[in-house]
């Protein structure tokens, strides 16, 4: 951490956004992670990605657990609601956020350990009820917090800083959330604001569960020779598949894209995403062949990117529910609470 | 473009804009640290290494600094950095055994400097403590020349002058006043080794229009305000016009308010923004409730009975474009406004009736003689200028530094040595990494705003010629002033090699003056940062190309704060803040055969 808190003194050429702020005015407390932490470049990305929405931070809503990742929420967009819950259940409680208030954007953050391992279980139930919400995991392949014992998702033969290497199989969230049914799956790395951005964009604009798994070193116990979540290790082996553009609603796709490469898919709100495929024979909108190459790649040792697997037509949890569109929370009370004699008739449809 | 050669002293010395824009070169950022912490003499002795005059200079100086201050782009206002200076000069101890000394052996050479002024002084005050014999020749009774004669003593107090100049003749100078040279050969006939002529820009500038002649009271405005400082005038009319609007024209109508003047209106040919006056010596004249006309061209002098009783000026009108520049104006009417007496401040010119033409000096088509602009020497060997007698009128800060580049080529001159030969700047860099997160300096950006300088009640400042108007900083307005300083020599230093691009400096840069890119040419790179690098005159810091991916780190110098937080947020090193400290050859510096000691900067 540091001492001094960032100035607020700031370039007085900085862009504005639709809103009249500029990022500075998406920033929160400084912060207290270690130096050259990947996860404050991730913040870094959010608020950028934020900003450049134009999202209202009061209507934002930034979820945690516990960890390092966990600790992040509170340094973007301090004037945004936010919730740090216990460890492994940010799910569960943005789950029961977004029941009540549907209106606000959710961005949950966590890390391998708070997803993985204690909290694998919530993660998996979020996917499959396609909570509407983004959800970030910055994964650094150890716990950070507790000094860097190995997370579930270190892979076989990365070497810790001492003692023996890993002989577990890892959990990739990439494979796990196509497995599950997740409808906007992503994964970028932290050094690569070029790639994440219009990655987080477009995943806190989806209607849906939008995973975003981040390669995020961690600086102190895992940027070492040997470890497959460093700095020099993710470059090296960094393989790109898709990256995208996000453009917003009602505005022209103005990038010039080399022929055959660019693909607009237009999502709920009226905005488009542009593909820009490196790889072109990728097909983003099938599971199965999404799963097929991201095994190979993965035996091959390198680390798949991208917008890897997109489905804009499958419900989310208020519409599979059968909701009204207005916010739970926007409802008088006796249109909550129906009265005894309704609960009554609604019990004796089910006897 | 190819990395930054940070060994090259220049490149940190931009980085440094108040040093840089000072002609002299003073070490602003390490003075103001020093008052920081209450070493007021260290403070005054670091100011008059370079600067010579700190006292006469923290109240009177053009601050050619001030406009440079990364502060004012940063934010609106610059750091007072004239006013620190002055803070230095008030709340110094006795520095006189710091002073440089002559040595008790002459060096067996002899000088001779031409008018006491301050380029004069400047030279004495370098080449004395070298074993000169120096010798100043004065034409009037007094030293200091125009800062005496032409700077009101409420905005120079006399004891100011004799403070700073006594340090210098202290050395065993020999004044020689009322001593006018009348002929430049007759001195060199003499047994000089060289001779140095600072005898300023003399004479104020002619309107010739009708009735110039006609009144005794139309003024020259520097004869006017030198009759002024010897009490040969002590009274001016109720009703005063002042012609032209530059600094001596504010001198001329706040003195006039002090003799007597109830009215006094300084009457400008163009419109606000093209006057010649700095900014806040108008703003200190309109505090005395002095009117500043614009658009009035002066036409004639009306006399009556052989009294002036006014003036006819023309209205201009003018068109001004788009990048500001004015035509010549067109005519659209007259007014007459009356007075009782004129003063005309409208520039001064150089006069050399005593400089003989034959003597090997050429002289330009504006008859001043042509000087070299970096030995200071003209076509006559051992005959040098310097102050506004070498180029035309300039300021103090600039005769200053004439007087010591003077110095160095008189000195090189005399030990027979090439005067074009002359030394480079140097540059020293260290760390200034205290711990984890402290540094040596007071790092984090103070957003206070600019402290102001502290006046005389109108009322009491009328009373008598001599009342310092301005007060100086009290304590509280020093401590808070200095904190506004970015502290721009401690130089943000980067070493390629270490970096492992976690973005973690960019991410928390205040002014996101730092990317990580591709490597481009210069004019294509600037478009390609983080945020706009339009000023062209700010440097682009490129480093080596980076280890992992072979981008190239990029710092807009332009706005950076120097926070240290990219350095702090560095979780290998690769940035560090290393304090800068240029180091500008003096004539006492030639003493050695060895070169000023260069230690390379660490690798871009």
């Amino acid at each position: 951490m540091s001492f001094i808190a960032k100035p607020k003194v700031s370039h007085p050429g900085m862009p504005k956004n639709k809103l009249g702020l500029t990022s500075r005015d998406y920033e929160g407390t400084v912060s207290t992670l270690c130096a050259g932490c990947g996860h404050d470049s991730v913040t870094a990305a959010i608020i950028q990605a934020v900003f450049e929405l134009g999202i209202e931070p009061h209507m934002l809503a930034k979820m945690s657990g516990i960890g390092c990742s966990s600790k992040t929420p509170a340094y973007f967009v301090s004037q945004s609601h936010g919730f740090n819950s216990v460890h492994g259940r940010m799910p569960s409680v943005t789950t029961g956020a977004n029941a009540a208030n549907s209106e606000l954007t959710y961005i949950g953050v966590s890390g391998d350990g708070d997803s993985l391992s204690i909290g694998v279980g919530q993660f998996v139930h979020a996917i499959r009820r396609n909570l509407n919400m983004c959800y970030v995991i910055e994964n650094n392949g150890v716990y950070g917090l507790t000094k860097g014992q190995f997370s579930a998702s270190a892979d076989i033969g990365s070497k810790p800083k001492k003692g023996e290497p890993n002989q577990q199989e890892p959990i990739d969230p990439v494979s796990t959330a196509l497995s599950l049914g997740a409808t906007y799956i992503a994964r970028s790395f932290s050094g690569d604001k070029e790639q994440l951005v219009p990655l987080l964009k477009g995943a806190l604009m989806h209607r849906g569960f939008a995973l975003v798994d981040i390669v995020s070193p961690c600086v102190t116990f895992n940027d070492h020779e040997g470890s497959t979540k460093s700095y020099a290790h993710t470059r090296q082996f960094y393989h790109h598949v898709i990256d995208i553009d996000y453009v917003p609603p009602a505005e022209e796709i103005k990038a010039a894209y080399g022929e055959g490469e660019a693909m607009p898919i237009e999502m709920h709100d009226g905005s488009t995403i542009v593909l820009r495929k490196v790889d072109k024979d990728y097909d983003l909108t099938s599971r199965a062949s999404a799963f097929k190459y991201l095994r190979e790649h993965f035996n091959a040792g390198e680390i798949t990117t991208g917008l890897l697997y997109l489905d804009e037509s499958r419900a989310e949890m208020h519409e599979l529910m059968g909701n009204i569109d207005t916010p739970l929370s926007h409802l008088p009370l006796d249109g909550l609470h129906p009265g005894s004699e309704e609960l009554k008739k609604l019990q004796n449809r089910y006897r | 473009m190819k990395p930054t050669d940070t060994s090259n002293p220049d490149y940190f010395h931009k980085v440094v804009d108040c040093q840089r824009g000072c002609p002299a070169h003073t070490d602003v950022p390490a003075y103001i640290r020093m008052i920081a912490q209450g070493q007021f003499s260290d403070a005054y002795m670091e100011n008059r290494k370079s600067n010579v005059f700190p006292g006469i200079l923290g109240r009177v100086c053009d601050r050619p600094c001030e406009p440079a201050c990364r502060r004012g782009r940063v934010e609106e206002k610059p750091v007072a950095i004239c006013r620190l200076k002055r803070v230095a000069a008030d709340h110094r101890d006795d520095i006189t055994a710091r002073l440089p000394k002559a040595p008790d052996q002459s060096n067996g050479k002899k000088v001779a400097l031409i008018g006491a002024g301050c380029a004069s002084l400047t030279v004495a005050n370098d080449l004395a403590p070298l074993g000169y014999e120096v010798t100043i020749f004065e034409a009037l009774q007094t030293t200091g020349g125009l800062m005496r004669t032409n700077i009101p003593q409420f905005r120079l107090p006399p004891k100011v002058l004799d403070e700073e100049i006594g340090y210098i003749l202290d050395m065993n100078v020999d004044l020689k006043l009322n001593h006018s040279i009348d002929s430049l050969k007759g001195l060199l006939d003499e047994n000089f080794d060289a001779v140095f002529v600072g005898t300023g820009a003399p004479h104020g500038k002619n309107l010739e229009i009708p009735g110039r002649y006609d009144s005794e009271n139309i003024h020259i405005g520097i004869d006017w305000l030198e009759s002024v400082a010897f009490e040969h005038v002590k009274s001016i009319g109720k009703q005063v016009l002042i012609i032209g609007v530059g600094n001596t024209a504010m001198d001329c109508c706040r003195t006039s308010l002090r003799l007597g003047a109830e009215d006094v209106k300084v009457m400008a040919r163009k419109p606000r923004g093209y006057f010649k006056a700095s900014e806040w010596e108008l703003q200190d004249a309109e505090e005395e409730n002095v009117e500043i006309l614009i658009n009035h061209s002066p036409k004639e002098f009306l006399i009556e009975d052989g009294k002036l009783v006014g003036m006819k000026f023309e209205l201009m009108e003018y068109n001004i474009d788009e990048n500001g520049r004015i035509d010549r104006g067109t005519v659209s009417g007259e007014k007459i406004i009356p007075c009782d007496d004129v003063v005309l401040a409208i520039g001064q010119d150089n006069a050399f009736p005593w400089i003989e033409r034959d003597i090997g000096i050429e002289f330009n088509e504006w008859d001043c003689p042509i000087v070299d602009e970096t030995t200071m020497m003209c076509g006559r060997e051992g005959v040098f200028f310097g102050g506004d007698s070498a180029f035309g009128p300039k300021n103090i800060i600039w005769a200053v530094e004439h007087g010591h580049q003077a110095a160095i080529s008189m000195h090189r001159y005399c030990q027979g040595e090439s005067i074009s030969d002359r030394l480079p700047d140097g540059l020293n860099l260290a760390s200034q990494k205290m711990g984890m997160h402290e540094w040596s300096f007071s790092n984090d950006y103070d957003d206070a705003s600019r402290r102001l300088m502290p006046h005389v009640d109108l009322k009491e400042r009328f009373k008598q010629i001599d009342i310092e108007v301005e007060l100086g900083f009290t304590a509280e307005q020093a401590v808070q002033e200095v904190e506004r300083c970015l502290n721009c020599d401690i130089q943000t230093v980067f070493t390629a090699d270490l970096c492992i691009e976690c973005d973690a400096c960019m991410d928390i840069c205040p002014v996101n003056c730092l990317t990580i890119t591709e490597n481009g040419e210069e004019d294509e790179l600037r478009t390609r940062l983080r945020a706009p690098a339009e000023n062209l005159e700010q440097d682009l810091y490129v480093s080596a190309d980076l280890p992992q991916t072979g981008r190239v780190m990029v710092k807009d110098e332009d706005l950076c704060v120097h926070c240290s937080l990219c350095a702090e947020r560095c979780p290998t090193g690769a940035w560090d803040m290393q304090k800068s400290t240029i180091l500008i050859p003096y004539a006492k510096d030639e003493l050695s055969d060895e070169q000023v000691p260069l230690v390379a900067g660490s690798s871009a």
